[in-house]
């Protein structure tokens, strides 16, 4: 119980906030984004927080989601789920191949190979206008339909979007609480000692990166199909960082503060439209100071600040609960 | 075919030289502080755009370029002073998104004082190109040879021969052995930010008159110097000069003779089988491992 | 003395029938999104700068039927997914009366649908032809496009006995949807393109392309771009020492691409809106009295004036002439109202939609110019 405590939390706040706030467009629509990105930021944070690989280039497998999907149900006819599925598939493949000869590398040479990596497959969505759109885009993809209910108004895709959320946060807290979770944190710790352990260390690396590469094109296919209309924009070099920022944000290795971390990064340039041109400069010096001043991250330097409150609360009311 | 692999040649030299530049850049902050700069493409914008302004108020052009680096410089080690110090014990991933972040914040600086506009600056001494066969090359993109020539000569030289020099790679070889043998180990550092700086402003002004220059002009070259020093091998400058070099003619070699389109995807995976040959770039060398 | 008493009198009356005017009615809520920064910052500046001083300026004088204007409007820095947000947000949350903007084509294609469903008017100011081909309900935009600046380009190279051309591009959104018109109509054109290149959004440099077109031996090069790309096009042509007739695109039309270009630019030919030579057209064009207003008004306060703001002129007032038509912002009066446009006078040319046409402009709204002596000249 206590494990999923939080999960029951996140739950609640999912079911509760359209029914308290109905129709509001930061819940039902800005909700939606929030969603997709969370499910993203959590599989990277699979990858950043506990195997302490970084990818700058984690866009791309959003983009090979939605474009699998896009393409598959506007120039092929595709059902929608098989499109979905076959997205996935393609992630998984593309995951598979590269991962190994990319993990290999270290550090700041890792942040290189997946940086080319997105931008690669980026040229790839842009080039190719006659089968992409290039630039432009694709357009007029069609809604999902889950049991003969079209998923075409935004509360409707609230729920969708927040569900797979909801289950990708699940599986993940699975993961990390399995045994390949505790060897995931030998990883982290010393990626020789683990080793040394009897740790398959390539094989969960591996596996880790196709697993985040799944979420992020599972998302991909249905942001494609929610937003109706894909251009490579969406998945560019910026978007990348902007998930790494997330995972960041929220403080690494922890799922929570990915979700957190995409929710703030998600919203931060829907409130800073107020301020204009100022708004690049804010983005910036607020990446900075936090990571400057919070380098644990947001949501895990405010729990420990809530966890302190409470534990000091306790001790002033009842010295013997300490123990 | 001739003319237009020399002339691919020609621009890949002249381009790569920026980019060598900035690479450059990027080896000695790493060399200094482990710190890879995302920010290190906005000391070229910086640069060019500073160099504008002061023309446009009426300095004369030597000056005006000096007031820029200057200005350039004095940004360097401000981003060294209050982003990059004060985040000391930062992971690798936390610096990433702090120089990003910096880069962010420059750019947007940037849009606030210098608007959305491009500029350009004049070429140094003339237009008049030179004709070399079927190819032609103007007087700038000499200038820019020849200036990142000398410019990596100084850089070399200065750190095999001098005190300074020898004590930033002490500090970045063992920053507590650095600072127990009596370096400022801080006041080195400082000084890798603005050298840095100066370099990339360096790279500004000399490209701004072939490319013009913006407040958002920063960014590409920025991700092409990285790609350049981790080609090279991070930490090893003379590496990142060629790996600069090497990348410039790749993109330009690729657009002419194969694809423009796909120029950049070209160079991209050239890049990425060199590592996956060559984990540590084209000049690294093998680091340890942590236990 | 008493000249002054009597302005003052007058600004009073003034200022009150504009307060009971305003009670009359509630506002007109106009939404807009633009790419007031990023790389199409170029477009969606003078687009919002317009915008703003014009809704200004109407509401000064009394506002639409008695109703002042409001105007909602977001950056979207030409992100589409920014774009799709930010409209829900104009519909759903500011529930605005009808939406101009969206300065690229990506981020008006990507909205489309939304508009369509949400049954609200929209304008859009990017310049692809496929936003209004087919012919979408609720749909219009002001820029010419893509497809007539080739039509326009390939006459005057019929003209001049041109038949086979290099063509060089951009790779963002307007290049990439130029190109393919381009490649579409050359055909039918009698014209053969025999190179086919293109350079990336921040290239420093295009001779290796530029030389690669050389070696395919056209008659004269055509460059579909905007942005810094089509200066650099201009000035490495003038440095690989290329004669050949240069055509570039409307994506250039402002004076900032013949001071960047330097000499190179002597000679360069584009289809452009008649704005951009507003003082040398003769005093018998209808838009000549309409442009120069609008010229006038936007460098008082801004500087120069682009084609581009131009766009934002047109959608603001082809909006607020229909509304006026409409007697109301009645969604559907006010579509059927802009549809049934006629002989409006704006920036871009003379508009006459119709249920088929949902831009209203000919080719006759373009002008072939020619850059003379550092300054734009009407080819004839």
């Amino acid at each position: 119980m206590r494990r999923y405590g939080g999960f029951l939390v996140l739950v609640a706040l999912v079911v509760l906030a359209p029914i308290v706030f109905p129709g509001n467009y930061f819940v039902t629509v800005v909700g939606v984004t929030i969603a997709f990105n969370a499910l993203i930021a959590v599989g990277l944070n699979l990858l950043m927080g506990y195997t302490g690989q970084i990818s700058l280039g984690h866009a791309a497998f959003f983009g090979i989601g939605a474009y699998s999907s896009g393409l598959l149900t506007t120039l092929m006819g595709w059902n929608a789920w098989l499109a979905l599925l076959a997205g996935l598939l393609a992630a998984w493949l593309v995951a598979e191949m590269i991962a190994r000869p990319i993990l290999r590398l270290k550090g700041h040479y890792l942040a290189m190979a997946t940086l080319g990596f997105g931008i690669i497959i980026n040229i790839l969505m842009v080039q190719p206008t006659h089968i992409t759109g290039g630039p432009d885009g694709l357009a007029d993809i069609p809604t999902l339909t889950l049991f003969g209910w079209a998923i075409d108004s935004d509360i409707r895709w609230y729920g969708v979007a927040t569900g797979v959320m909801l289950l990708g946060v699940w599986l993940a807290l699975n993961l990390i609480n399995s045994r390949i979770g505790l060897a995931l944190r030998a990883v982290h710790g010393s990626e020789v000692g683990a080793q040394m352990m009897g740790v398959d260390i390539e094989r969960i690396k591996v596996r880790v990166f196709v697993v985040s590469a799944l979420f992020a094109a599972l998302a991909g296919s249905l942001f494609a199909h929610q937003q109706g209309f894909i251009s490579p924009d969406s998945f560019s070099f910026h978007f990348s960082i902007e998930l790494v920022v997330m995972v960041v944000l929220g403080g690494m290795a922890s799922t929570y503060g990915a979700v957190f971390g995409a929710a703030v990064l998600t919203l931060l340039p829907e409130t800073l439209v107020v301020f204009e041109e100022y708004e690049v400069l804010i983005l910036g010096a607020i990446m900075m100071g936090i990571m400057i001043f919070l380098p644990q991250g947001l949501w895990v330097s405010l729990s420990q600040k809530v966890k302190q409150i409470i534990a000091s609360n306790r001790s002033t009311t009842n010295p013997s609960a300490i123990s | 075919m001739g003319e237009v692999f020399l002339q691919s040649l020609i621009t890949g030299v002249t381009v790569g030289s920026a980019y060598a530049l900035v690479g450059l850049g990027f080896a000695i902050i790493f060399n200094a502080s482990d710190v890879v700069n995302f920010a290190q493409g906005e000391f070229v914008m910086i640069g060019a755009m500073s160099a504008v302004s002061l023309l446009a108020v009426g300095l004369p052009f030597v000056v005006a370029i000096g007031f820029a680096l200057l200005i350039t410089v004095a940004i360097g080690m401000m981003l060294e002073k209050f982003a990059i110090e004060p985040a000391k014990s930062a992971t690798v991933v936390s610096t990433i998104i702090i120089t990003i972040g910096a880069s962010i914040f420059l750019r947007g600086a940037a849009l606030l004082i210098w608007g959305k506009n491009f500029h350009s600056l004049p070429a140094f001494s003339g237009e008049i190109p030179i004709h070399l066969g079927s190819a032609t090359l103007t007087p700038q993109s000499l200038w820019v040879m020849g200036v990142t020539a000398l410019m990596v000569l100084l850089v070399r030289s200065f750190f095999k021969r001098t005190v300074t020099g020898k004590a930033i790679l002490a500090c970045s070889a063992n920053p507590m052995a650095a600072s127990l043998m009596g370096i400022p180990v801080r006041r080195m550092m400082l000084f890798s930010y603005g050298l840095s700086a100066f370099l990339g402003g360096v790279a500004g002004v000399l490209i701004a008159p072939i490319a013009f220059t913006s407040y958002d002009a920063g960014m590409m070259l920025g991700l092409k110097g990285f790609a350049a020093a981790i080609l090279g091998g991070l930490g090893n400058p003379m590496g990142a000069v060629a790996g600069g070099v090497v990348l410039g003619v790749l993109e330009s070699l690729g657009a002419g003779l194969i694809s423009s389109g796909y120029k950049d995807a070209i160079a991209f995976i050239i890049l990425l089988l060199v590592l996956f040959f060559k984990p540590q770039g084209l000049f690294g060398r093998a680091g340890s491992d942590r236990v | 003395m008493m000249n002054n008493t009597l302005k003052a009198l007058l600004s009073g009356m003034v200022l009150l029938l504009s307060c009971a005017t305003a009670q009359a009615g509630s506002e007109i809520k106009l939404g807009t999104f633009l790419a007031v920064t990023g790389p199409a910052s170029f477009l969606g500046d003078p687009e919002l700068k317009t915008l703003q001083m014009y809704v200004e300026k109407i509401n000064r004088e009394g506002g639409v039927n008695g109703r002042q204007i409001k105007l909602f409007h977001y950056d979207t820095g030409a992100n589409p997914k920014k774009a799709v947000n930010f409209v829900k947000r104009l519909i759903k949350k500011d529930r605005v009366d009808l939406i101009v903007g969206g300065s690229t084509s990506g981020t008006t294609m990507a909205v489309i649908p939304l508009v369509e469903a949400a049954k609200l008017p929209f304008i859009s100011m990017a310049g692809s032809v496929k936003i209004i081909d087919p012919v979408k309900k609720w749909v219009f935009k002001t820029p010419h496009t893509d497809k007539m600046a080739a039509q326009k380009i390939f006459l005057d190279m019929n003209k001049r006995g041109i038949k086979k051309v290099g063509m060089i591009s951009g790779s963002g959104g307007f290049g990439k949807s130029g190109r393919g018109q381009v490649l579409a109509l050359a055909p039918e054109y009698g014209i053969e393109i025999v190179a086919d290149e293109s350079y990336g959004k921040k290239d420093t440099d295009m001779t290796a392309q530029l030389s690669k077109i050389r070696a395919a031996n056209p008659e004269a090069i055509l460059n579909f771009g905007f942005g810094s790309g089509p200066a650099i096009v201009t000035k490495n042509i003038g440095q690989l020492g290329i004669t050949l007739p240069l055509y570039q695109s409307h994506g250039v039309a402002s004076k900032k691409y013949i001071e960047m270009s330097g000499a190179s630019a002597e000679g360069v030919r584009l289809p452009a809106a008649s704005l951009l030579v507003a003082n040398k057209l003769p005093d018998s064009d209808p838009q000549k009295k309409v442009i120069l207003a609008y010229k006038t008004a936007y460098e008082a306060q801004h500087g120069a004036v682009s084609t581009f703001g131009g766009h934002g002129y047109d959608a603001l007032f082809l909006a607020v002439e229909a509304i006026k038509r409409a007697g109301s912002t009645d969604k559907e009066a006010v579509r059927t109202e802009i549809e049934k446009t006629r002989n409006f006078i704006g920036a871009g040319g003379v508009f006459n939609m119709s249920p088929k046409d949902h831009l209203g402009l000919g080719l006759d709204a373009f002008k072939m110019l020619e850059i003379k002596n550092g300054d734009w000249s009407i080819v004839e």
